[in-house]
């Protein structure tokens, strides 16, 4: 129904509407041209660049050590992955070990993490669909989160917690009595999510079947994530291509082939019950010793090469290219954002549809602005 | 009553006060209700309860600049907020609050509301065009065609009442559920409406419509702000915004009123008449049915997601008027057959 | 076979005098001074613990099309396009990242190198849609030019940008 027969139309029957870049359901500043026929979308261009920062050229004029904060300031909603991606291609390029129990606790910040991120996307996204009750209980779970991270790192959103080889700072017994209480918490927090919004009627007429995209659209746009899980393809980083203590977590990949938003939505609520099972694994296992590498080099200077390392961040694949020439600063550094790829194809999958599901779909591919303008 | 000037007067001056207060205090107990549903606790900075919110609100509209952007239709841009308000004001007038307080009886009282009901409408279209905005065109077109959509089934469950009732006086349909709770409109096998079975649906028909038609969660497609901004007002800043905004709460209270009269029995005491107990015929039973009504209306506003322009036309051309249509051609028959 | 060795085989019909001679596995990253994959041989393998990624493949610029529909065959997903510029050889390099969905993971970095002062390369939209954005930003960032780009303005830069501000010269 919602899809229309794109007939040819004349430059006079449409009309360009511009969504953005101040827009409600954009989330930041991300402008979408619009060409309308009607409410239906004829034709749609991306623009972006709004709040381009031009990290990478700040990679090559900083050291690699002053060059992690800026990890925060890419994903501001999951910093502590963006951070791990850059630890870990430094990591690779250096050869430092890290010690078992900061792999432990680096995970259990990520995935921490990782659910914050998610419970924000889960309030925004019914927020686009015009449910607003549902952000506020996410916002308050959330707060939780932030607490605690904000106990051990410092900070409430702009993580600088990792450093190369270990972190910044162990966790104490407080953190890891909060830890807990929240994850039981959270179980409760997802059936009652499950009964507000899962089986909501509206809910799910307005996202089943609406913004499909298929499995040879993800591979022409490279898009990962849950953008690409909701559509059957069965990718994470995390098992994929296994990175720090993750191959040793029970955990599982749920995967939906619907391929509409409803799925992208299943796959994301799903997601949050995987972290916290890894959570409670971690909890119960993590193991006593240091949290920094005994040796590590004083200045950081990898050997001459390029480098590369993937993270699975709440948004997909990030993927960090360091490009070295034995410096103290990269010669290089591309980061690969997954969001930059997951809302490239916005432009086509779009195309047809009522503007009202195109927002809805913009909202399941989870946007994260600073992010796709780096 | 003898209609004399300062009659009209006095009465007009009552309707305007009611709906002005109703429509300030309706956005502290949306507001309120809000937070419940939220769990956080509301406007409390202002008053005990932040209750002097809606004022200070008032206060704060009135005294911000009427932007009036470059290249609008200036007369019609500035008509538009007055059209929103004033509909809902005149339509005061016909409501009955008691068999003895209503400003002024009109015996075709329930289409004087329609009409002005299709009025308010025509101030969404108004806005929306002379904005010179592609939001608010596109929402007012949105909230035309949802209001022809939902007029026309609210209108055929009305006349089922109408017809029960035997009448097109609202204080004569509320007065002829007198006598206890079983007597309202709302449920199956009344005696007056031939034994119908379908009075509940067409009480829900009748409360869907009205949330509809007063432009309300999850039907608030005119105002969609995440796709469409602010819709019909996106331009309006300043008092301009604060009469389409006025002009909504007080459109619910008219939906309320008159869902409160056709099916709930107006101000009709639920326990039948206790001769011994005063208060059974008044006023604040009208008015505890009215806002409790209301009050699902900000629940429902607070926990659903909105629906989408197709949904809400389907919904009403499919499903709403064929019902609404089979439940009129019931009730005349069954009356025709029992009473 | 894994994929690794159907993707080494794949790209045999692009380097048909070389293909089986100069596949070989690099040692450490340490031994590798100078990077310089044309010394090597087009078509490396490299030591993912250390590297990251597991194939390297040098191609010329009028080869890149075809090793993109050879790599889209294989079910290779597009990461990243982006550049790198190598002023004292006056070229811009062009990497490009892919990756696979399903476990056999394989990670096949393409370079290609185009001369400083004019970069020209071919697009690969016509095979990777997605390449669409990361070619746009190329072109933002170090100015290479992608002949039959179908949109080729700033996308990350604003619209008058007339700067690269990647190249190694740039300054603010």
């Amino acid at each position: 129904m919602n899809q229309m027969d794109l007939i040819e139309l004349q430059p006079d029957e449409t009309f360009v509407l511009n969504v953005g870049p101040q827009h409600p359901a954009t989330h930041g500043v991300l402008r979408v041209k619009m060409t309308m026929d009607g409410e239906y979308i004829y034709d749609a261009e991306t623009v972006l660049g709004y709040i381009h920062r031009m990290h990478e050229k700040m990679a090559e004029n900083r050291t690699y050590a002053q060059y992690m904060p800026n990890m925060g300031r890419l994903d501001y909603l999951s910093a502590m992955a963006f951070n791990h991606g850059y630890a870990l291609v430094v990591e690779r390029a250096c050869g430092i070990e890290v010690p078992e129990r900061a792999e432990y606790i680096r995970v259990l910040t990520v995935e921490l993490n990782r659910i914050s991120s998610h419970l924000v996307w889960l309030g925004a996204f019914v927020l686009d669909l015009g449910g607003f009750t549902p952000l506020m209980y996410c916002f308050d779970d959330r707060e939780y989160i932030l607490d605690l991270l904000e106990s051990i790192t410092g900070s409430r959103l702009t993580y600088c917690y990792f450093r190369f080889g270990g972190l910044y700072n162990d966790i104490d017994e407080p953190f890891i009595e909060g830890t807990r209480r929240f994850v039981k918490r959270m179980y409760k927090e997802l059936k009652m999510y499950a009964k507000l919004v899962t089986g909501n009627i509206i809910l799910m007429k307005r996202l089943r079947g609406h913004g499909i995209i298929d499995q040879n659209m993800c591979q022409r746009y490279g898009a990962t994530g849950p953008v690409a899980r909701g559509s059957g393809i069965n990718y994470d980083v995390r098992r994929n291509e296994p990175y720090s203590v993750y191959p040793e977590l029970d955990f599982d990949i749920p995967v939906d082939d619907g391929c509409d938003s409803y799925a992208r939505y299943l796959v994301r609520m799903e997601e949050m019950v995987q972290s916290l099972r890894i959570i409670e694994q971690i909890l119960a296992k993590l193991p006593e010793g240091p949290i920094n590498p005994a040796k590590k080099p004083k200045i950081i200077k990898p050997p001459p090469g390029d480098y590369y390392a993937a993270v699975e961040t709440a948004r997909g694949n990030f993927g960090i290219r360091l490009v070295s020439d034995g410096g103290k600063n990269a010669y290089r550094l591309k980061l690969r954002s997954p969001t930059y790829s997951n809302m490239h194809l916005f432009d086509e999958a779009c195309r047809g549809m009522l503007i009202a599901d195109a927002l809805a779909f913009m909202g399941s591919l989870d946007l994260v602005i600073p992010e796709m303008d780096r | 009553m003898e209609l004399s000037l300062l009659n009209a007067f006095i009465a007009v001056f009552i309707a305007i006060a009611f709906v002005g207060a109703n429509a300030a205090y309706l956005v502290w107990w949306e507001r309120k209700g809000a937070g419940f549903f939220q769990r956080r606790p509301g406007p409390t900075e202002n008053g005990p309860w932040g209750l002097l919110q809606p004022p200070l609100d008032g206060i704060k509209l009135m005294t911000k600049q009427l932007l009036i952007p470059g290249g609008v239709d200036k007369a019609i841009f500035m008509v538009a907020p007055v059209l929103a308000m004033f509909p809902a004001l005149v339509s005061f007038v016909t409501i009955p609050f008691s068999s003895s307080i209503q400003a002024h009886t009109i015996e075709v009282g329930v289409l004087l509301i329609f009409a002005f009901a299709a009025l308010g409408s025509m101030s969404l279209l108004v806005a929306g065009w002379s904005s010179r905005n592609k939001y608010a065109m596109i929402s007012s077109i949105r909230a035309v065609s949802q209001t022809v959509a939902y007029e026309i089934p609210l209108l055929i469950t009305t006349i089922t009442v109408v017809l029960i009732a035997g009448s097109l006086e609202l204080s004569e349909i509320a007065a002829a559920q007198m006598g206890g709770i079983w007597n309202w409109y709302i449920w199956p096998f009344q005696k007056s409406a031939g034994f119908n079975i379908f009075m509940p649906i067409s009480f829900m028909i009748m409360f869907i419509c009205s949330v509809a038609e007063t432009n309300r969660a999850p039907f608030d497609l005119g105002e969609a702000e995440s796709e469409l901004v602010a819709g019909f007002h996106t331009e309006y800043s300043s008092m301009g915004f604060g009469l389409f905004f006025m002009g909504e709460y007080a459109n619910i209270v008219i939906g309320a009123c008159l869902i409160t009269i056709l099916f709930l029995g107006g101000w009709a005491c639920p326990f039948g008449d206790l001769g011994f107990f005063p208060f059974t015929h008044h006023v604040g039973w009208f008015l505890l049915k009215l806002y409790l009504i209301i009050f699902v209306f900000v629940w429902i506003r607070w926990t659903f997601p909105r629906t989408t322009i197709y949904g809400l036309l389907n919904l009403s051309w499919q499903y709403m008027i064929p019902l609404s249509l089979f439940n009129l051609l019931l009730t005349a028959a069954l009356i025709k057959v029992f009473a | 076979m894994s994929i690794l060795e159907k993707t080494i085989q794949a790209f045999a019909e692009l380097f048909p005098e070389e293909a089986a001679a100069t596949v070989a596995v690099d040692g450490t990253a340490e031994e590798q001074t100078e990077k310089d994959s044309e010394a090597e041989g087009p078509v490396v393998a490299r030591d993912y613990a250390t590297r990251g990624f597991h194939l390297d493949i040098g191609v010329a610029p009028d080869q890149l099309v075809r090793a993109a529909e050879i790599l889209f065959a294989l079910d290779y997903f597009i990461e990243s396009i982006t550049g790198v510029d190598w002023p004292k050889e006056k070229q811009i390099e062009a990497v490009y990242d892919f990756c696979r969905y399903d476990f056999d993971l394989c990670r096949v970095v393409v370079r290609t190198r185009t001369p400083r002062d004019e970069p020209r390369l071919p697009t690969i939209t016509g095979i990777y849609t997605g390449a669409n954005w990361h070619e746009r930003e190329t072109h933002d960032f170090f100015g290479v030019v992608f002949d039959g780009h179908p949109n080729l303005i700033p996308l990350l830069l604003p619209e008058d940008a007339d700067f690269h501000p990647l190249l190694k010269d740039f300054t603010a």
